[in-house]
């Protein structure tokens, strides 16, 4: 019977190791399938993040031969012949095994100024395919944070991170600035405090994007065109001179350690 | 007991974080409370992201004549009228509001041309009415209600698994006791109020659309606190599941693929649905194909075509067609799109269906048809709970989404599940407030109950010998697939039954290896003795259901009983022991009021 060999990570943020499996081939089977019969069988203890196992929680990232990939959505037939080896995400700590700590993720997301609509019309908004669809195409991210592991400003980097928010959240702040009801005006912002100009749109981010969002051309590449047009906007620059004292102190506020 | 473990005090303690409990979150925070919610995978991650078709809203963006009187009509027929009246009545008059807020938090639904939310058509709905993005409306709605709740400033406890409520000395809710998964350390949580919101329970089943999480957690603990489950023999198995490769066996096909205009056919060809009409459908269901096709132009061209009927008929149908041997090659039958449809109008209205067939299946959807058959998918049973409080039978404890029962009777209507969210999400929300500001609330937690929640989790890690968790999941699932799945029978049930008492026993001698921090073996070794629950539940409910209504079909009993029709089942852990005794009663259906029965009677 054909048989696959998996190398994977195990250890802890105090070190580790890849360790060998090899198991009987299955047909039709995705890496997370071998990693399940893997924990069923020889190693119990062996973490790993997976909710959904269909592509869309985004909880099963892993580096996959050296690429983020999602386990549940890569096939085993699909990956060349040989040793397949499964690694954690690396810009992310160790947390044990495959599983990282993700949190920089949610004190990001917790640092996103709110949507800010006008008061909903009697029967509700109306805004027009057109119109949603850009946003749309953001709102499909599943949040596996590949990109932000992929991401060489952090990746490594490490003291970028208090600096930066990331391809993740570019798109959640592009997102909100082509959405059809946001009053709020997040450039300077995203500029200053989310460190927008670290980016020099190489693309890492879009080419991991299991989704397929265009995120450098599509989210990216136009936030940054926004951002320069109001930063370099005069009336803009001398609100700003004004505001600056104020805004410095909220700069040191965001920036908070992981829970 | 706050000296040994990590401990934290709140007014509202919100046991999951899926659409239903980031809700009742945002409205506990809106009443200026303390809020935690705890839940055992990260943010965001929750069931309700596989959600895929949309959620039902009498809108009436698509069809003007849409009102909720017709809404909650579809929604007592589709549950055989084992609904709890008030909750589904409830439901209709406020899912509209309740997505019209979603809006307001950022949504981005699709739109009709007029700039309106678009609804979309789905089986058992007299009118398209499901307000939907894609086949991602789960998606949205999570992300909407988690941005919303992160800019609110909730505290939420990610990858922390309750293990048990807690109550006060007079037996209120008082807290819960949890552990972080990734260093294995407990952690008390003392609560004025909890909101059981955990989702539902399908992992007991081999083929399933669930995700890891649908232990079914709330509903055991619910019981072993006190609480009445009922109608746990309704379980729905959806009709369309990926049927190969085998590894993704079970996973969910949406039901938007028929609303889109997809058939089910045989392996002869024949689009069999037509011949599977009941006949409290006939007057409102297609007699000929090109009727059905008109339909979906305009539904005042012609009647739905049968591939719309409710979950449960569909799920039956298929059933019978893969038995009479006329399936597909690999057990299930053929769900076409692709003679129907144009390439781009697949691609733009079920992207994801699209990419899961494509990159799992290694089918193009856009050219050939689907192999699809039932999966285990949604619990109609669960917590006995007030309609309009969302309150249990323990006072202090709540529960909303899929963990409670009543709403949706004996088969859940596709599309009714995600305004269920958040219809009862905000009600539990508002209940559990309203509990706290009442000073009647628990102010004690009993350290006695923490401490055995606490022994019995660690004991796995105790035993020299023993078993492995994951071959007793495994044999469980196996069997409640074989013996309770969608067809049932007296003597597997009863076999079920016994076997089931065994299961209980081998739970008590499962043997953990390894450390404590994110440990998957652990973990799933504290999910046993709610899956064994609320599979006895099932299985209890369904010995003594001697009918076929809804999600709950048996071979010796094919039809509906009356009497039965007019009672819930429902279910208590006396003792508190999970591995005790449960007693089961009937428990008859709340009277519903004339003008509402009017509303039943109607022609159509």
């Amino acid at each position: 019977m054909a048989e696959v060999t998996m190398r994977i990570w195990r250890g802890d943020a105090s070190g580790g190791e890849f360790t060998s499996y090899t198991l009987a081939q299955n047909e039709g089977e995705v890496v997370l399938d071998v990693v399940h019969r893997i924990q069923a069988s020889e190693a119990p203890d062996l973490a790993c993040r997976w909710n959904c196992k269909a592509g869309k929680c985004g909880s099963c990232s892993a580096e996959i031969n050296g690429k983020p990939r999602l386990m549940c959505m890569t096939r085993m037939d699909s990956l060349p012949e040989g040793p397949v080896t499964v690694a954690p995400m690396r810009t992310f700590p160790i947390v044990r095994d495959l599983v990282t700590d993700v949190s920089f993720n949610f004190v990001r997301a917790q640092q996103v100024p709110a949507l800010l609509p006008p008061p909903m019309p009697e029967g509700g908004y109306v805004m027009y395919q057109e119109d949603v669809e850009r946003g749309q195409e953001f709102r499909k991210c599943i949040e596996c944070f590949m990109c932000q592991d992929v991401c060489h400003v952090i990746r490594d980097h490490e003291d970028n991170k208090q600096h930066y928010a990331g391809p993740r959240f570019f798109i959640r702040y592009a997102e909100l600035e082509m959405h059809p009801l946001d009053q709020n005006d997040r450039r300077e912002y995203v500029r200053e405090e989310m460190g927008l100009g670290y980016c020099n749109i190489t693309k890492c981010c879009t080419e991991v994007c299991p989704e397929h969002i265009k995120i450098t051309d599509n989210a990216i590449i136009p936030l940054k065109e926004r951002v320069v047009d109001a930063h370099y906007d005069p009336i803009a620059w001398l609100g700003r001179a004004i505001r600056r004292k104020k805004k410095a102190s909220a700069a040191e506020a965001a920036v908070q350690p992981a829970p | 007991m706050t000296d040994t473990y990590e401990h934290h005090d709140y007014d509202v303690l919100i046991i999951g974080a899926g659409g239903a409990g980031l809700r009742a979150a945002i409205e506990a925070k809106q009443r200026g409370l303390r809020v935690a919610i705890v839940t055992k995978s990260l943010l965001g991650k929750a069931h309700t992201v596989m959600a895929e078709g949309g959620m039902a809203a009498a809108l009436g963006n698509v069809y003007p004549e849409d009102n909720w009187q017709v809404h909650f009509r579809d929604t007592m027929r589709g549950g055989k009228y084992l609904n709890n009246y008030r909750m589904a009545e409830l439901h209709a008059k406020e899912a509209p509001d309740r997505v019209l807020e979603l809006e307001q938090w950022g949504a981005l639904f699709d739109r009709t041309p007029a700039g309106k939310i678009l609804q979309r058509d789905f089986g058992g709905h007299r009118y398209a009415r499901l307000a939907h993005v894609g086949d991602r409306t789960g998606l949205e709605l999570i992300r909407t209600l988690q941005q919303k709740v992160v800019s609110m400033g909730a505290d939420v406890f990610m990858e922390c698994k309750v293990l048990r409520l807690v109550h006060d000395a007079s037996g209120k809710a008082a807290g819960a006791v949890a552990y972080w998964r990734a260093t294995g350390e407990f952690v008390t949580f003392a609560a004025k109020a909890v909101v059981l919101a955990t989702g539902g329970l399908g992992k007991s089943w081999k083929f399933t659309s669930n995700s890891w999480e649908c232990t079914g957690d709330g509903h055991a603990m619910a019981l072993w606190a006190g609480a009445r489950l009922i109608d746990m023999e309704c379980v729905q198995f959806h009709p369309t599941g990926m049927v190969w490769p085998l590894s993704v066996r079970g996973l969910l096909v949406t039901e938007g693929v028929r609303g889109d205009g997809g058939v089910l056919r045989n392996s002869e060809g024949r689009r069999f649905m037509f011949d599977y009409v009941a006949p409290m459908f006939r007057a409102e269901t297609a007699e000929s194909e090109d009727e059905g096709d008109r339909w979906y132009e305009d539904h005042s061209a012609g009647r739905r075509p049968p591939e719309l009927l409710p979950r449960d008929e569909v799920a039956r149908a298929i059933n019978a067609e893969v038995k009479a041997g006329r399936g597909s090659p690999h057990g299930g039958v053929f769900l076409d799109i692709a003679s129907r449809r144009s390439p781009e109008f697949i691609r733009r209205r079920l992207p994801s269906m699209y990419h899961q067939f494509m990159e799992l299946a290694g089918v193009d959807i856009t050219r050939e048809a689907m192999e699809i058959g039932p999966t285990c998918h949604y619990a109609m049973g669960g917590v006995q709970v007030d309609a309009d409080s969302a309150a249990t039978a323990v006072p202090g404890l709540f529960a909303a989404g899929e963990v409670a029962g009543g709403m949706h009777g004996a088969n859940r209507l596709g599309g009714n599940s995600l305004s269920d969210l958040v219809v009862f999400g905000r009600r539990a929300g508002m209940g559990a407030a309203d509990w706290v500001e009442s000073g009647e609330a628990a102010t004690s937690m009993e350290a006695g109950e923490v401490e055995a929640a606490v022994a019995a989790a660690l004991a796995p890690f105790e035993r020299e010998s023993g078993e492995s968790p994951y071959d007793l999941h495994h044999d469980l699932q196996e069997m409640m697939q074989a013996n309770v799945g969608i067809i049932r029978t007296q003597s597997e049930l009863d076999d079920a039954k016994e076997r089931l008492v065994e299961f209980a026993e081998r739970v008590n001698n499962v043997r953990v290896t390894g450390g404590r921090a994110y440990n998957p073996g652990w973990n799933l070794a504290t999910d046993l003795p709610s899956m064994i629950t609320v599979s006895r539940c099932v299985t209890e409910g369904a010995r003594l259901r001697t009918e076929s209504r809804g999600g709950h079909t048996r071979e010796d009993f094919p039809t509906a009983d009356d009497r039965l029709g007019t009672l819930n089942f429902a279910q208590t852990c006396p003792g508190g022991a999970w591995d005790g005794e449960y007693r089961i009663e009937e428990s008859p259906l709340l009277a519903m009021p004339a003008e509402l029965k009017a509303l039943l009677e109607e022609a159509h």
